[in-house]
């Protein structure tokens, strides 16, 4: 008898749906697999016939065919193992194969017919609902990932008995209460006011994160470039639905997903060591998972110590820098991830850290030249803040007032942002960090002051066109912030003093 | 190239543009010719100091503060504008610094180099090195074409540089530096030593410091070392200093409070109470106007330059 039921493969970001068909038919006892099924996959044969035995469903003696369609795509990871005992079952007549009909089966069994949670089941249930799946079938533990998807029926089954029990009778099912998430308030740990001082630098974060720029903190040691990069999430706009739904499904490829509370409310800050490989921040393997810079989409990817980084991983960054997305290609077959990410990076200005208080610095200039050329030129010009934190003094850390909170400052985020996205309404882009070419032209539109100021400066000053364009998308960010329409002078000035300097400026 | 027998060949051309003279021929720096222990023979670029111009040396430390490079580029400016050769060794930090003052002004100045004279070392003082001898100033050595610095060759070097000097001026010192080796050279040799004075707590007056309480001079002003020579300072143009520059009053607010001491944004917002933004934006003005200088990343200085009018 023949039985197919539905089930699917995750490549890269994207699913695809892939029917797992089974035949149960006169000939030696054989258990055979086809359609380009992984080892993973493979083996899948002897969990399901173990799971089987153990819970006293028996086999005929028969031969068992399983076909994955289609079959030019390599099927990978555990998630088959529940569509492979559904369509055997079908085959061999333990269930009616018309039950298992427009039905999503994902899953992997262990051998006492126990179901194990799976990633990427978000995913795959947003693609069961899009191809009119009557229900989907998923792990237990998964269940809460998997409801997030409204308007299809989700089941969430624990073990064989109760996967076989439901597609016989499914209104008998007693539906497991999954009491909603809730609006779990979290203390909020993090928050801009514990840092005290720093004005330009938290100034310069502000901007950051209103116009989505990328920014680079440089100081001594433990002035607290870390400590406010890891509170550049805190001021930005909460996510929308659909951007957690987004991040929710990138974790969910990733496996990276708490079955607690799947849904990423949070945006993410991710904070890879400077070891990290290139593959692991661009995103790795055969059929590749998603990397760093993937787990940072809509937030924040902070690398610290920049320059210790190898050059190979630092040089990746390129690329989705500019595309906001990064394109793998592979044998079999090109993936591309979101990559939207406000990249955050922190350095010393030296190798040990105190230039240019030259009583405690003790490099050369050429130790200060080479650790500064760790960085790419076209990489550092891809950065349009650079804020200093300068080493705060103990009497002005103990006496000063608190600084303003993230809730303050994320309020003024967000009209900054509001404004931007009126904006850019007919555009392709959000946020003014994303502006090119003809964009800047038509969006940057300056004062007769603005532009003198800024003709002076590039004569004075001498930086490249890239790094005019960068100057000139700040500087719309602030004016923004100031809600003027037109840039002006000041803005065009403030602007020039968090540019990144073009080259090391003393030596 | 040939050195042997050389006691009579006056003057020998090694390439097109290097010259060797030897310490018996005319015109071997007379300065030199008169102290003990100086080279048999220099090599030499461009020209020799002049003997009958009063000359200075100007040294200091390589890794040197936003002070010493400004105090260094103003001594060597004034004392070129008034007629002295400023001699250095063409180091990065001060010793750059003094060389490039010294081109701004009307005297030519020239090098001492620890290598061969067609070795630019270091390399990124390349540009510098051309603008010296484009500048009728001359790149000497007493050590032959193409070979490389040894740790050895530099106390050598200094002690050239001191020699070719009626005075030493020494900008920014650590408490073990090579710029003291060069002051003590100097003293041996019976000139002037001048050290410039800084801030108590700065590790790089502190060679300086020394010095002075040892009895160097205190270079407080420029005017002060051209009293060595007799020399009455040119009329420069009025102290722009004192003078109102009319800026705007916020303008004023952030100039008044930049000082010759590199300081942080964040210091001068919380010393003016200006806002972050505006107050980085009246910094790009005052650089742009000449009246500030970005030092390091965000490190401000007051320039006393002439203030163009801006735009």
């Amino acid at each position: 008898m023949f039985a197919s039921v539905l089930s699917a493969a995750i490549l890269g970001m994207e699913v695809r749906e892939v029917a797992v068909e089974a035949d149960v038919s006169d000939g030696l006892p054989t258990f055979v697999m086809v359609g380009l099924p992984s080892t993973q996959v493979r083996e899948a044969q002897d969990r399901v016939r173990t799971a089987f035995k153990n819970n006293g469903m028996r086999l005929p003696p028969r031969r068992v065919t399983v076909n994955f369609s289609p079959a030019d795509i390599k099927k990978e990871g555990a998630g088959f193992d529940l569509p492979v005992a559904a369509a055997v079952l079908a085959a061999s007549g333990i269930l009616t194969p018309e039950l298992l009909d427009r039905v999503m089966v994902v899953g992997e069994l262990s051998l006492n017919g126990e179901i194990r949670g799976v990633s990427g089941i978000l995913p795959r249930v947003i693609r069961a609902r899009e191809l009119g799946c009557r229900y989907c079938m998923i792990p237990r533990d998964n269940l809460r990932e998997g409801r997030l998807v409204r308007d299809i029926l989700v089941i969430g089954v624990k073990n064989l008995r109760e996967m076989v029990d439901f597609i016989r009778n499914p209104e008998s099912f007693p539906e497991p209460e999954t009491e909603e998430g809730g609006e779990e308030t979290e203390e909020e740990i993090l928050d801009f006011c514990d840092i005290r001082g720093q004005e330009q630098a938290r100034r310069a974060a502000e901007i950051a994160v209103s116009g989505f720029h990328n920014i680079l903190f440089t100081g001594p040691p433990g002035s607290g470039k870390t400590m406010l990069a890891r509170r550049l999430p805190t001021i930005m706009p909460e996510l929308s639905f659909e951007e957690s739904l987004e991040l929710t499904k990138i974790y969910s490829v990733a496996g990276l997903l708490s079955p607690e509370k799947p849904l990423i409310r949070r945006r993410p800050f991710r904070s890879p060591h400077h070891t990290s490989s290139a593959q692991a921040l661009a995103g790795g393997g055969r059929v590749p998972t998603p990397g760093e810079i993937t787990l940072a989409h809509r937030g924040v990817l902070f690398l610290d110590e920049m320059p210790e980084f190898s050059r190979r991983s630092l040089e990746i960054l390129r690329q989705p820098l500019e595309d906001k997305k990064i394109q793998l290609s592979r044998t079999a077959g090109t993936y591309v991830f979101p990559a939207s990410f406000i990249l955050a990076a922190a350095m010393n200005p030296c190798p040990c850290g105190y230039y240019p208080d030259m009583n405690r610095c003790i490099c050369t200039s050429g130790q200060i030249s080479h650790y500064m050329g760790k960085i790419s030129r076209p990489l550092l010009e891809r950065i349009d803040l650079l804020a200093e934190v300068p080493a705060v003094p103990f009497h002005e850390m103990s006496g000063k007032a608190p600084g303003e909170s993230s809730a303050a400052i994320r309020a003024r985020v967000e009209e900054a942002r509001r404004i931007q996205t009126e904006r850019y309404r007919e555009e392709t882009i959000c946020f003014n960090g994303e502006l090119q070419g003809k964009q800047l032209e038509k969006y940057c539109v300056m004062t007769q002051d603005a532009r003198k100021l800024l003709e002076t400066a590039f004569e004075k000053m001498r930086f490249s066109t890239r790094s005019f364009h960068r100057i000139l998308k700040v500087a719309r960010t602030i004016a923004d912030m100031d809600q003027a329409e037109r840039i002006q002078a000041h803005h065009v000035g403030e602007s020039l003093s968090y540019r990144a300097l073009d080259q090391n400026p003393q030596l | 190239m040939s050195l042997r027998g050389g006691t009579i060949i006056i003057e020998e051309t090694v390439s097109e543009e290097i010259h060797l003279i030897h310490r018996e021929s005319e015109g071997y720096p007379l300065r030199l010719r008169e102290l003990s222990g100086m080279p048999k023979s220099l090599y030499y670029k461009g020209k020799l100091p002049a003997d009958d111009q009063p000359t200075a040396a100007i040294v200091g430390a390589r890794m040197c503060s936003p002070y010493g490079r400004i105090q260094a580029f103003a001594y060597a400016k004034f004392l070129s504008e008034n007629g002295v050769q400023v001699i250095s060794g063409m180091a990065i930090g001060i010793d750059s610094e003094g060389h490039k003052g010294a081109l701004e002004g009307k005297t030519p100045t020239f090098a001492v180099l620890g290598n061969g004279v067609d070795i630019c070392y270091p390399a990124s003082n390349r540009r510098l090195y051309q603008r010296i001898l484009r500048c009728g100033g001359g790149i000497l050595s007493e050590f032959p074409t193409g070979m490389r610095a040894k740790p050895g060759f530099f106390p050598a070097r200094n002690r050239v540089i001191s020699g070719l000097a009626d005075l030493v001026l020494v900008v920014e010192a650590k408490e073990k530096s090579g710029s003291l080796i060069t002051a003590s050279f100097a003293l041996e040799q019976g000139k002037a030593v001048y050290a410039l004075p800084g801030a108590v707590n700065d590790a790089l007056s502190r060679g300086c410091h020394k010095l002075i309480y040892d009895g160097a001079g205190i270079a407080y002003s420029p005017e002060i070392l051209l009293a060595e020579w007799g020399i009455v300072p040119e009329e420069s143009g009025p102290g722009l200093e004192k003078s109102n520059l009319g800026l705007e009053t916020d303008l004023n607010l952030v100039y008044s409070c930049l000082d010759l001491r590199p300081k942080s944004v964040d210091n001068i917002i919380s010393e003016t109470g200006l806002p972050p933004g505006r107050a980085g934006s009246l910094l790009t003005e005052l650089t742009l106007l000449g009246l500030a200088r970005e030092t390091g990343r965000q490190y401000y200085v007051r320039q006393q330059g002439a203030a163009a009018k801006f735009p």
